[in-house]
């Protein structure tokens, strides 16, 4: 079982994430957007955990009634830089109040993982290769920032004292 | 000026602890070059043809003298003994060694500077005003708001892996000194049908290889909603931004892609949610940033003095200085002097080490300590009692500060060029150079008075060329340094874009070319008519057919006419 970081911490990641053409099996899933529209009812009457792995350019307006039913949202980071991830953890947080999991999948490394966690995201699957406890570092790195954010919803100027 | 508190200042060191960790895990491989990159270009550090090159941040231009002092220590401890002012109001120096970029940037943090992204693709340096707080023809200090976005932007957690860089500027003035119209985003201050101050609002204008004029979104912006408009519009951008294409990942793109209009709509369609969000200012922060820009408290008399009208009747050299780099101000008795970084045959905007020391001392004594950079490279000094003016030109002349040739054709422009740009196609410096030495002399470039004359190599267009009234472009034809031309271009109020004259010309034969457009525009004037007012009135033919019409003097015209 691979290790993620969750809530800051290195865990064994309890999900397995389906391919499309892979049979779902029992146990917690994470299946791919696509998949989980064309198989929504099926997926959801298992009556287990249930993840879905969005593409960075999703319309979480397709989404938005089933969220109360998933527990994961995967969110890909195609290359390092594609920054669009950023607005949809933000989004399934602030907007929609999306209480479940929010996982950065995909290129995912170190010195992303602070804006990241206040964009949103609680866990992290960091790019195989890449040490987990180096990149637990990222989250100590500041301890003041400016904006309002899924982890404060007050900008710095509402707090200063 | 802005002072940090321990927020600011503790971001600042936390941002250089993190970058020193960043530079020792690529020196020790943890990092490959591809993942090291975006990590360096998000501090300023590029990597150029022979060395790195760091940007410092100069926030909206404002700059103190124990700042500068500071540049100047680290111009001659990490790197050569100079620095580099660029079009965005920032610095750069050239030769610093990766090692020792966390040492500069932790010196840069004791006196509350920073290269925070001053790259990458993220929010840049938001630029203003030169003039900001002193212009008489201003509708409140733009300065603030450009605090209150950079504190917004530094760091922002969903806007710092954008498609492409995004720069913002922010003017307050009658008279456009910021070139509002060519950043992703422009802010005008204006008043609103019931006076109140607020934000005009443009998107999608930007240079580079698809020059656009910025577009209004929004008439009026309250200006307690600033940020959560300036996030809507960010969110948009972020999402919808071309990410395939380098040239196509610009703001611009998009606002072209979808109309206007239609960008606009989606913003307010964002807007709409965030708006009452706590992103809305109150008063009281406004007023806790403005604090920071109070005018100082200014003598009643100085207007009183007499000597500086005795010097000016008694010194033609000092009248002549006055009459190009000194502007006047908004309090009577006071001055704003231009200081000078385009001594003839030097690089455009570089300043030493000495001087940086010398110019902080002379801020010190006559001007409040303070020291702004401008769009066009050079510096300025302001709040300068009248009285002080002909001891300070004094001063900056025996510095080699003093040219009396700001907003002449000698007032060039220019980009870093071949000379360091590993994506140069040609020089930029030298062509400034052979300009600088055909046209030399003071009367010549008085008679044809304001003429901007800006110098790009290649098509990223950092010296704006686009914009210049006289715009030059390096590029390349199989290896040979070429340049295209090109004439009428805009940054002010009516901002505009040039249009090229013709087919390129060799390096040799820039001077020549552009001494027959001034020809075309000394004959063709009207009284007291500016070059661009001429260009706009009478159209590129009659240039065109000088420059290329006669094959005057043989080479210019023929061999250049063989490489259309
Ligand atoms: S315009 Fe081109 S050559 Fe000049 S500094 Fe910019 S990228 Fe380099």
């Amino acid at each position: 079982m691979s290790e993620i970081i969750k809530h800051r911490q290195i865990v064994a990641d309890e999900w397995r994430s389906v391919a499309d053409d892979e049979t779902v099996g029992t146990g917690p899933v994470i299946v791919s957007l696509a998949r989980f529209l064309a198989e929504r009812e099926a997926l959801l009457a298992r009556g287990e955990a249930l993840g879905v792995r969005v593409p960075p350019d999703v319309r979480l307006d397709a989404l938005a009634g089933d969220l109360p039913r998933l527990a994961l949202i995967a969110v890909e980071f195609p290359v390092f830089k594609d920054g669009r991830g950023f607005s949809v953890a933000r989004l399934l947080r602030e907007r929609y109040g999306f209480h479940g999991e929010i996982r950065a999948v995909g290129d995912v490394l170190r010195d992303q993982l602070f804006f990241m966690e206040r964009s949103g995201f609680d866990a992290f699957a960091v790019r195989p290769g890449k040490s987990l406890q180096d990149a637990l570092a990222a989250f100590d790195e500041f301890s003041v920032t400016y904006q309002a954010a899924a982890d404060d919803p007050r900008p710095l100027f509402r707090r200063r004292g | 000026m802005y002072q940090y508190d321990h927020y600011d200042q503790t971001l600042v060191d936390q941002r250089v602890a993190q970058f020193r960790g960043q530079v020792r895990r690529y020196l020790a491989g943890e990092l490959s070059d591809d993942e090291f990159r975006p990590l360096r270009l998000m501090n300023g550090l590029y990597l150029q043809t022979h060395a790195y090159m760091l940007r410092i941040a100069v926030p909206y231009g404002v700059l103190a003298s124990r700042q500068l002092r500071m540049l100047a220590h680290i111009a001659r401890t990490y790197d050569r003994g100079y620095g580099h002012f660029t079009t965005r109001q920032n610095i750069q120096f050239n030769w610093p060694e990766l090692e020792r970029v966390p040492d500069i940037l932790a010196d840069l943090a004791s006196v509350q500077m920073h290269a925070i992204q001053t790259s990458g693709n993220c929010i840049r340096n938001v630029t203003s005003d030169p003039l900001a707080g002193v212009a008489d023809d201003e509708l409140e200090d733009p300065r603030p708001w450009c605090e209150i976005i950079r504190q917004w932007s530094t760091l922002h957690p969903e806007f710092s892996f954008l498609p492409r860089k995004f720069k913002i500027a922010v003017s307050a003035s009658k008279q456009d000194r910021a070139a509002v119209q060519v950043h992703d985003i422009g802010l005008y201050l204006v008043r609103g049908a019931d006076g109140e101050v607020g934000f005009r609002v443009l998107v999608g204008g930007g240079l580079g290889r698809t020059p656009m004029i910025g577009q209004t979104i929004r008439e009026f912006l309250p200006k307690q909603h600033l940020l959560s408009y300036l996030e809507a519009i960010l969110r948009v951008y972020n999402q919808e931004g071309r990410r395939d294409n380098l040239y196509k990942s610009r703001i611009k793109i998009l606002v072209k892609a979808l109309g206007a209009a239609e960008f606009g709509r989606r913003v307010e369609v964002e807007w709409a949610q965030i708006r009452d969000s706590a992103l809305q200012l109150e008063p009281a922060e406004i007023e806790r940033i403005r604090a920071f820009f109070a005018a100082p408290a200014y003598a009643a008399d100085a207007a009183a003095d007499a000597s500086f009208d005795a010097h000016l009747a008694a010194d033609a050299a000092f009248a002549t200085w006055v009459r190009r780099n000194v502007a006047g101000h908004r309090v009577a008795g006071y001055r704003n002097v231009f200081v000078s970084l385009k001594p003839f045959g030097r690089p455009p905007g570089d300043i030493s080490a000495g001087q940086m020391e010398a110019l902080a001392d002379l801020a010190d004594r006559y001007a409040g300590g303070k020291v702004h950079s401008t769009f066009t490279q050079n510096l300025l000094l302001t709040d300068v009692r009248q009285a002080d003016v002909y001891p300070l030109w004094q001063a900056l002349a025996a510095l080699d500060l003093a040219t009396p040739t700001i907003g002449t054709l000698a007032d060039i422009i220019a980009c870093p060029g071949l000379d360091y740009c590993s994506l140069a196609n040609a020089e930029s410096i030298s062509v400034a150079k052979s300009l600088h030495a055909r046209f030399d002399e003071l009367d010549y470039l008085y008679d044809l008075g304001d003429l901007r004359l800006n110098i790009s190599g290649c098509m990223n267009s950092c010296a704006h060329q686009h914009v210049g009234a006289i715009g030059i472009l390096g590029v390349d034809k199989s290896g040979e340094q070429w340049y295209q031309i090109t004439l009428g271009g805009s940054s002010g109020n009516v901002a505009s874009l040039g249009d090229v004259i013709g087919p390129s010309v060799r390096h040799e034969d820039v001077a020549d070319t552009i001494a027959r457009v001034l020809e075309v525009y000394l004959e063709q004037r009207e009284p007291d008519e500016p070059f661009l007012d001429t260009y706009r009135r009478i159209g590129m033919a009659p240039f065109k057919a000088r420059v290329y019409g006669v094959p005057a003097k043989g080479r210019a015209g023929k061999e250049a006419a063989a490489h259309v």
